[in-house]
This record gives structure tokens, C-alpha cells and sequence, in this order.
């Protein structure tokens, strides 16, 4: 039991979950009922759960979805791809212009998906090529897409902003009748189990650290490091066009400037609040989940406390900055000289024994 | 000896020179895409490109895109990144527009508490990063949220300065003699620059000097090039790094303050997405983002090229605003394949990059040439 304290103790998990963990009791410090879950009757009669924190966990459902694709992205390239904003909107606008030339029916949302996601994974291998075979920095690469991404959806559009509305779309970003949990919820979870299939019985999340912690040792080993990369993107891709078409459904239209903004810049801290290094190499998926959680957490606490949404960036910097710090290795280890100090007699004897040992020499 | 040489490297008065590197070439790319894009813009197009005052309007409108820029080529020479400059420009005009009208300040305060704030953010953020190793994204990222939430926080609303001193200060330009335009009633129009423009031409100029002449500089690309082998020459390294950031803070401070010269307006939407295009002009001018290679030179040039490119495809008729990004999307691409073809060739050491023979106007060495 002590050990196993001990090892959880040393896991990259703790700071972000001790974050959280500080962000629900402050919120219970300053309304007791902010955590209440309640189930009401919506607009359309369907009995659902209702509350702060399964508004937080629906709302943090895009963010989570990406920021699993950034991990893998980051494990694998030693960058981050911060055009995932832009190609959304490229998804999202393909989705709706496949849905506006049809009667929406279920088939019809399905293809939909696909072609956003066909377009999507492509645009990840663009990306990825550059990335894999040109040996570009991955920030570098994923630079284009992010100067020509929101154009592209501007042009695809043709310029407006097209709406689409449909009950079967409403079940998709809202709820589905009888259900009480939000469907983006569902689809994050089912998501989130597929990946962790696809990590669990396949070689990828293992060739996928390998190709990040040495690339030349990997390919010495016969593991094609492009392929990786390439691969990893293209995950990405999917990610993308999955939470591209869920914000569509949820807000019923395509806005190519305002869909999923800055959500690129989300997606790197969540990987980073998780306690992944941005440097690639080992990864958890978990703790990218909760990094996204704790981000859209802290959102929501800052609207619930009052502060105009324009200055939420600020004071959402300041947490930011306070989590990386804490969790930097240079701080953890000065903290852990420090409990030596103040707790652990033993270990200052021990020292006391090498300085004599020195001595005598 | 000499007389061994050709006629024109004994004019020219140099001593042997290696073939120019595969770095500089990069450079020399960048700047011959200018001059050839701007001549082929002139020919096709004419009118505006013919007239000198457009031409210096590209620094004119452009002065702090230029600082923020020489900036970033500091910090990306040093390996890291600094994505907060954009930010820190607005959060710089603002604050000095409630100063200066609020209260009553004066135009040498507004300027301190410009390079305060710039310094201010580069010392956080240098400390961050360099002394407790956080990875430069992540810090000069919250630095960039930081600024953009703090603004609005300043002042809720867009400002517009009105103190007399500094609008004087604003409105003075510098005309240069002998080149302008005639204006529709056939009267000389002398052409005129900004006041920013000479401060940003002045620290292009001095950050060149520092990069190629002062001990610092030259520590900047040996951390940038390799961190282990520049610890083991005995640099400071997380100094270096430390310096890298402190300075960009400063030029993005200056870059504020030139925006607020240029606009005279505080704004939330000031500078937007300036850190990117930062990025692709030092892109363009050839940094790369891995640290040890660039010049603020190119890094010039690199926003030049951006800005022509723009004006390129608003003169050429495509004047819906998504030309604009998807051609710099287009000349991105071209010039990050033209670094990472460069790149791959240098590191297999095969092919030498380097200008053919006959233009590079010096006869190849004789075998009896001895050198002194």
C-alpha cells in the first residue's frame, strides 16, 4: 500500500489532479451548491441532468477529444500541431455543405462525417508528410495551415455562414431522447475507449514512444519512424474532424472564423497541464483528458465568479503559469530536498556520514 | 599572391574567401525573392509600385512587425520560441493611452512604462524558462494570454490618444529629399517616413551588430547550434537563454510603442495574429525554428516579402480577404521545402551549395597560388 502511495506519488498525475482537486474545493468554498447535479425537463421534453460539472465535462468534450490526438502527435514528432483550430473548420464547413445538398437523414449525417473526415485526415497527412519525410519542425509545418486553414473554410462557404437544423443534428450536439447525458459526452467516452483499444492491442503507442525518445535507435530497430509520424497525424486528423462536426451540431451552423478558435492553443496546455513533456517521448492519455478538464474547470469558474469573458485569458494565464511551474522538475526536486530536510531526519545523517566519509579521505 | 588572382578580387581588395555557406544562402535567397518580386510588381502592375511613398509605406505600416521580429530571431537563433510579442504590443498601447490621457502623463513616461512592461515580460519569462527549464512554448503562450486578458482589464472599451504632445510626436514625419510623387494637380508630393521606422531600421541594425560582433551574440548560436557543446566551451547557458528572452521583451515594448506612434489607438485587436506572421518572416528570412541559423537581415526581408506579397494580390484584383492568407500559406510552404531541402543536403555533406563559378566574379585558385 505504501509503495504503491509512493509510486502514484511519483506519477506525472499528481500535480494535475491535485490542480483539480484544488479547483472543486474552491468552487465548494464559494458556492456550496456549484457541484449539485439536478435533472430538469429541457426545451424539447427530454428528462436530462443538468449542473455545473456536466457542463464542464460537455463542454470540455472537443478539447479532450483533441487534446488526445495532440498527445499522440507530440509523443510521437516532438511538436505540436497548431493548425488543429483551422482544419476544423475545414471539417466542419465540408460536414455542413454535404448536409445542405441532401434531406438530412441518418445515412446522410454518417457520409457527411466521413467526407469531413476523409478531408480532415488529409490535410493531417499534408501535415504529416512534411513533418516525416521533410524532417520540418512540426510547429513550423502546421505554420501553413494555420495562416491558410480558416481561408479555405471561408472559400468553401463561399463566404456566409451557413446554418443547418435538424432534430437528428439538435440529438447529436444536445441530447438524445432518453438519454440523460449529453451525447458529446458519449461520443468522447467512445472515443476515448477506441483509442485506448487501438493503444492497448496494437504496437502503435509503444512505437510511438520509441520513435519519440530516439528516433535513429527506433529505425536501428526496424520501426519506419515516418510511418509513425505520419500515422499519428493522422489520428490527429480524425480528432480534428470529430470535434469539428460535434461544435457544428452543437451551435446548428458553420462559422469558419469563430469555430473551435484558439482551441490549438487549448489543446497544448491540456497536453502539457497533464504532465507530458512537449519535448515527445513518454505519454499518458490520461492525464491530457484531465488537463482538459481542468482547463474548461477553470473556465467555468472564472464565468461563474463574474469575470467578463475578455479577462478570463488573463487570470486563466496565472493558473497556467502556477501548474508548470509547480510541476517543472527543477521545483519538484528543490520541494523534495526541502521535505528531506524538514521530515526526514535519517537522510541528514546520512549526510552527515558522507561529509565525514570525505573527510577522512 | 595577388597577382594570381583575377582583375576584380584585386579591386574588390578581399582576401580568400570560402564559398558562401549553405546559411547564407538562404539569406540571398530572400533577399533576391524581394528584389525580383518587387521589380516583377513594378513591371506588371505599375501605379502603386512605381510610386516611392508605397514603398516606404511597407515600413511605414510594418515598423513594429519588424521589431517584434528581430525579437523572435534572437530567441529562435537561441533554440527557443516567443509567441507573446503580438500580445505584449497591445497590451503596450494600451496601457500607455489610459496613462497619457487619464492621467495627464507625459510622452517620455509613457515611453518608460513601454520598455517597462516589454522588460517586465521578458524577465518573467526568461526566468521561467531558462532557470527552471518550462518549456518556452507553454510560458511565453500564458505570457501571450496574460497580456490579451490584461488589456481589457486596463480598459474596457477601444481608446484613441488625444494628448497633444504625443500627437505631435505622432504626427511627425521626416521627408526624404529628391524622391516623391506628383499628386493629381501635378504638384511634388515629397515622399515621407515615419519616425518608427528609423528607431525599427536602428534596431534591425543594432541587433545585427550585437548577433555578429559582441561575445553574446555569438554565444546565442552556439546555444541555439548545440546546448551540450556550448556548456562544454564554458558558456552560460541558461544566462544566454535568459539574455535572448530579456531582449525580446524589450523589442516587443519598443514594438508597442512604435504601433501606438503608427495608429494612435489602443485597442484588444491591436497586433492581432502578429506573432505568427512574426514567425513566418523570420521563417522566410531563413532562422530556423531548431536554433543556431538566421539574421535579422533576413528576418527584414522576411516581412518585406509578407507585406509585397499582400499588396501583390490586393493589386492584382483577388481582393477577398482569404487570398491574402492562403498565399502566405502558399509562400510559406515554398520556403520551409526550400529550408528542408538546404537542410538534408547539408547534413548528407555531398552537395555544396554554392553559386556557380562564372558569377562569382573571381577566377578559381591556381595551384601555384600560395598564400601568405
Amino acid at each position: 500500500m505504501a509503495k504503491g502511495l509512493n509510486k502514484f506519488a511519483r506519477s506525472q498525475l499528481v500535480v494535475p489532479l491535485f490542480a483539480l482537486f484544488l479547483l472543486v474545493v474552491f468552487n465548494l468554498i464559494r458556492d456550496i451548491e456549484f457541484f449539485s447535479i439536478s435533472i430538469i425537463t429541457n426545451n424539447d421534453g427530454n428528462t436530462v441532468l443538468s449542473g455545473n460539472i456536466i457542463s464542464i465535462i460537455n463542454g470540455a468534450s472537443e478539447l479532450a477529444i483533441l487534446a488526445i490526438g495532440m498527445t499522440l502527435v507530440t509523443a510521437s514528432s516532438r511538436g505540436q500541431d497548431i493548425s488543429v483550430g483551422a482544419v476544423a473548420a475545414i471539417a466542419g464547413s465540408i460536414f455542413v455543405s454535404v448536409l445542405r445538398g441532401n434531406q438530412i437523414t441518418i445515412p446522410i449525417i454518417l457520409i457527411a462525417f466521413l467526407a469531413s473526415c476523409f478531408v480532415a485526415v488529409m490535410f493531417g497527412v499534408f501535415n504529416g508528410t512534411l513533418v516525416a519525410a521533410f524532417k520540418v519542425q512540426p510547429m513550423i509545418a502546421t505554420l501553413i495551415m494555420l495562416s491558410a486553414g480558416r481561408s479555405i473554410a471561408y472559400w468553401i462557404n463561399g463566404g456566409a455562414t451557413p446554418t443547418v437544423s435538424s432534430p437528428l443534428l439538435v440529438n447529436i450536439g444536445g441530447f438524445i431522447p432518453g438519454i440523460p447525458i449529453p451525447t458529446p459526452i458519449i461520443i468522447m467516452i467512445l472515443f476515448g475507449v477506441l483509442i485506448w483499444l487501438l493503444l492497448r492491442f496494437t504496437n502503435l503507442g509503444l512505437y510511438t514512444q520509441v520513435v519519440g525518445i530516439n528516433e535513429k535507435s527506433a529505425r536501428l530497430n526496424g520501426i519506419n519512424a515516418a510511418l509513425i509520424k505520419l500515422l499519428s497525424f493522422m489520428i490527429l486528423g480524425v480528432c480534428v474532424a470529430i470535434s469539428g462536426c460535434i461544435n457544428v451540431c452543437r451551435i446548428g451552423l458553420i462559422n469558419h472564423e469563430t469555430l473551435l478558435l484558439d482551441i490549438e492553443m487549448d489543446a497544448i496546455l491540456a497536453v502539457a497541464i497533464g504532465g507530458n513533456s512537449l519535448g515527445g517521448g513518454k505519454f499518458n492519455l490520461s492525464g491530457s483528458v484531465i488537463g482538459a478538464f481542468i482547463i474548461q474547470a477553470l473556465t467555468v469558474t472564472l464565468y461563474a465568479m463574474k469575470i467578463p469573458s475578455t479577462a478570463v485569458k488573463a487570470y486563466k494565464a496565472i493558473v497556467i503559469i502556477a501548474i508548470v511551474v509547480i510541476s517543472s522538475p527543477i521545483v519538484k526536486e528543490y520541494a523534495l530536498q526541502l521535505r528531506n530536510k524538514l521530515f526526514k531526519k535519517p537522510a541528514k545523517i546520512m549526510e552527515n556520514c558522507e561529509n565525514n566519509g570525505e573527510l577522512t579521505i | 599572391m595577388i597577382n594570381n588572382r583575377g582583375l576584380l578580387t584585386g579591386i574588390l581588395g578581399k582576401k580568400h574567401r570560402d564559398p558562401i555557406s549553405n546559411t547564407s544562402f538562404l539569406l540571398r535567397i530572400t533577399i533576391c525573392t524581394f528584389i525580383g518580386m518587387y521589380i516583377l510588381a513594378m513591371l506588371i502592375w505599375g501605379g502603386g509600385f512605381l510610386n516611392p511613398q508605397q514603398f516606404l509605406d511597407l515600413f511605414n505600416n510594418n515598423a513594429f512587425l519588424i521589431v517584434i521580429a528581430c525579437g523572435l530571431t534572437v530567441v529562435m537563433i537561441a533554440g527557443g520560441i516567443d509567441i507573446s510579442g503580438g500580445g505584449v504590443t497591445a497590451l503596450v498601447t494600451m496601457v500607455c493611452i489610459v496613462y497619457l490621457d487619464d492621467h495627464s502623463g507625459s510622452v517620455i513616461g509613457s515611453l518608460c512604462i513601454a520598455l517597462g512592461i516589454g522588460i517586465t515580460f521578458g524577465l518573467v519569462q526568461g526566468i521561467l524558462i531558462s532557470y527552471l527549464d518550462i518549456q518556452p512554448f507553454i510560458i511565453t503562450l500564458a505570457g501571450m494570454f496574460f497580456a490579451k486578458g490584461m488589456i481589457t482589464i486596463v480598459s474596457a472599451v477601444p481608446r484613441t490618444a488625444a494628448q497633444e504632445a504625443f500627437v505631435t510626436l505622432k504626427q511627425f514625419r521626416f521627408e526624404i529629399p529628391g524622391i516623391g510623387y506628383y499628386g493629381k494637380t501635378g504638384n511634388f508630393i515629397p515622399a515621407k517616413i515615419e519616425l518608427g521606422v528609423i528607431v525599427a531600421i536602428a534596431v534591425v541594425l543594432v541587433v545585427a551588430v550585437i548577433l555578429k560582433w559582441t561575445r553574446f551574440g555569438r554565444n546565442l548560436y552556439a546555444v541555439g547550434g548545440n546546448k551540450q557543446s556550448a556548456l562544454m566551451l564554458g558558456i552560460n547557458v541558461r544566462r544566454t537563454k535568459f539574455y535572448s528572452y530579456l531582449l525580446a521583451g524589450l523589442l516587443s515594448g519598443i514594438a508597442g510603442y512604435l504601433y501606438l506612434l503608427h495608429t494612435g489607438a489602443g485597442d484588444a485587436a491591436n497586433a492581432t495574429a502578429a506573432e505568427i506572421q512574426a514567425i513566418a518572416s523570420a521563417i522566410i528570412g531563413g532562422t530556423l525554428l531548431t536554433g543556431g541559423v538566421g539574421s535579422v537581415l533576413g528576418t527584414l526581408f522576411g516581412v518585406l516579402i509578407l507585406k509585397t506579397m499582400t499588396s501583390i494580390v490586393v493589386t492584382s484584383g483577388l481582393r477577398e480577404p482569404y487570398w491574402q492568407s492562403i498565399t502566405t500559406g502558399l509562400m510559406l510552404c515554398f520556403f520551409i521545402l526550400l529550408q528542408s531541402v538546404v537542410l538534408a543536403l547539408r547534413e548528407k555533406g555531398s552537395l555544396k551549395l554554392s553559386l556557380p563559378e562564372w558569377i562569382k566574379f573571381r577566377r578559381k585558385k591556381s595551384g601555384t597560388d600560395s598564400t601568405p
